[in-house]
């Protein structure tokens, strides 16, 4: 159930994902280890770009890699396929997308 | 109809003497109906599973299925699921893989039971030639015979799987196929990576078409149970990984 297509989507949104996953977890460290509150993080990210392509890149990688990975999980388990499986595999990217492009909105728009 | 009154005098038999027994039990049914059957064999310091399964056709039950032609570890006919593990059974000594004193036999995983302990071996066979398994040669009988240097590093690749015996041992142990009934298979995928680096190839493109779709190689999770059980000592998931290489490189307009 994965073409030559969603397997390539898959394994470049990972390697997208890599260095994202390493920075977010730096960041994560650094705001914990210098005691930022939640008031400071947002006045670092309120109406930054950098930000925003930073954690709109990662949503986007997630949501490709994960809707992919997911596809997979259900075929294999349920044998799901076909229609269904092509319905679940663009909703669940559809629904990470629009959940993880409200929380980037969130914290970066002014 | 079977021969219960000839297995149960032939066990009576078995067992009566002060022989030393082992505790079979043989997959008796058709298609996906069927129970374990438990048999008494003699325990011999020498036998292979093979032994044990055709001492039961031949002295407990006449009516067992099987199926087995070489003897040898050559025709690949053989293979069983034994103590629920994939094995060639005509090479796989009893002592190896006895459970105190119990043996647990079954028709391979993966594939339709015909009877017994005979799987229907078409499905195998079909993602074999799905997946080009057959040879397109690129020159006819009025050309020059390809010369082939044994030490090219394609022809080195394609020696790795040539030793493939299809005994569908490596099929039967992937999990892949028993959750994606759809994907190739280690044996055919491997066949495939053999003709995609063989010289007298000449449409590797072909090839890896063939093994890039849906069932292909892309759905391979290399948990490795081909390369683990593969009694040839064989590793089809290298196989594998070189097809994904290829792909990956044809996907971005490299080279085939």
């Amino acid at each position: 159930m994965l073409g030559i297509r969603l397997y390539m989507a898959q394994r470049l949104s990972a390697m997208v994902m890599g260095p994202l996953v390493l920075g977010h977890l730096a960041v994560m460290i650094y705001a914990i280890q210098g005691g930022l509150s939640s008031a400071e993080i947002l006045g670092r990210t309120k109406g930054s770009i950098p930000w925003f392509l930073f954690y709109g890149a990662f949503v986007l990688a997630v949501s490709v890699h994960a809707a992919i990975g997911l596809r997979v999980i259900l075929h294999e388990v349920t044998g799901l396929k076909d229609r269904l499986l092509e319905v679940f595999t663009w909703g669940a990217m559809a629904l990470l997308i629009m959940t993880g492009a409200r929380a980037v909105l969130a914290v970066t728009l002014l | 109809m079977r021969y219960t009154g000839f297995r149960e005098r032939a066990n009576r038999c078995a067992v009566s003497g002060n022989e030393k027994t082992m505790d079979v039990s043989v997959w008796r049914g058709s298609g996906d109906e069927g129970a374990y059957e438990s048999f008494q064999v003699p325990a011999q310091d020498n036998q292979t599973v093979l032994d044990v399964v055709s001492y039961i056709q031949q002295e407990l039950d006449p009516s067992l299925t099987y199926r087995y032609a070489c003897r040898v570890g050559m025709c690949g006919s053989c293979a069983m699921m034994v103590n629920g593990q994939p094995r060639w059974t005509c090479r796989t000594h009893v002592k190896k893989v006895l459970n105190g004193d119990r043996l647990t036999v079954g028709p391979l995983r993966n594939l339709p039971v015909i009877r017994d302990l005979a799987a229907d071996m078409d499905p195998f066979f079909e993602k074999w030639i799905r997946a080009g398994g057959v040879h397109k040669p690129g020159r006819s009988r009025d050309d020059a015979i390809q010369q082939v240097r044994p030490e090219d590093p394609g022809r080195v690749e394609a020696n790795k799987a040539i030793e493939c015996i299809n005994c569908a041992v490596c099929y039967a142990a992937c999990d892949t196929v028993a959750g994606n009934p759809d994907y190739l298979g280690p044996a055919a995928l491997q066949r495939a990576w053999t003709l995609y680096n063989d010289v007298k190839v000449t449409d590797r493109a072909a090839v890896l078409a063939s093994v890039t779709g849906p069932g292909g190689c892309t759905n391979c999770h290399s948990q490795g149970s081909c390369t683990r059980f593969c009694p040839n000592e064989l590793d089809p998931l290298s196989s594998i990984a070189g097809l994904k290489r290829a792909a990956a490189r044809s996907f971005f307009g490299g080279k085939s």
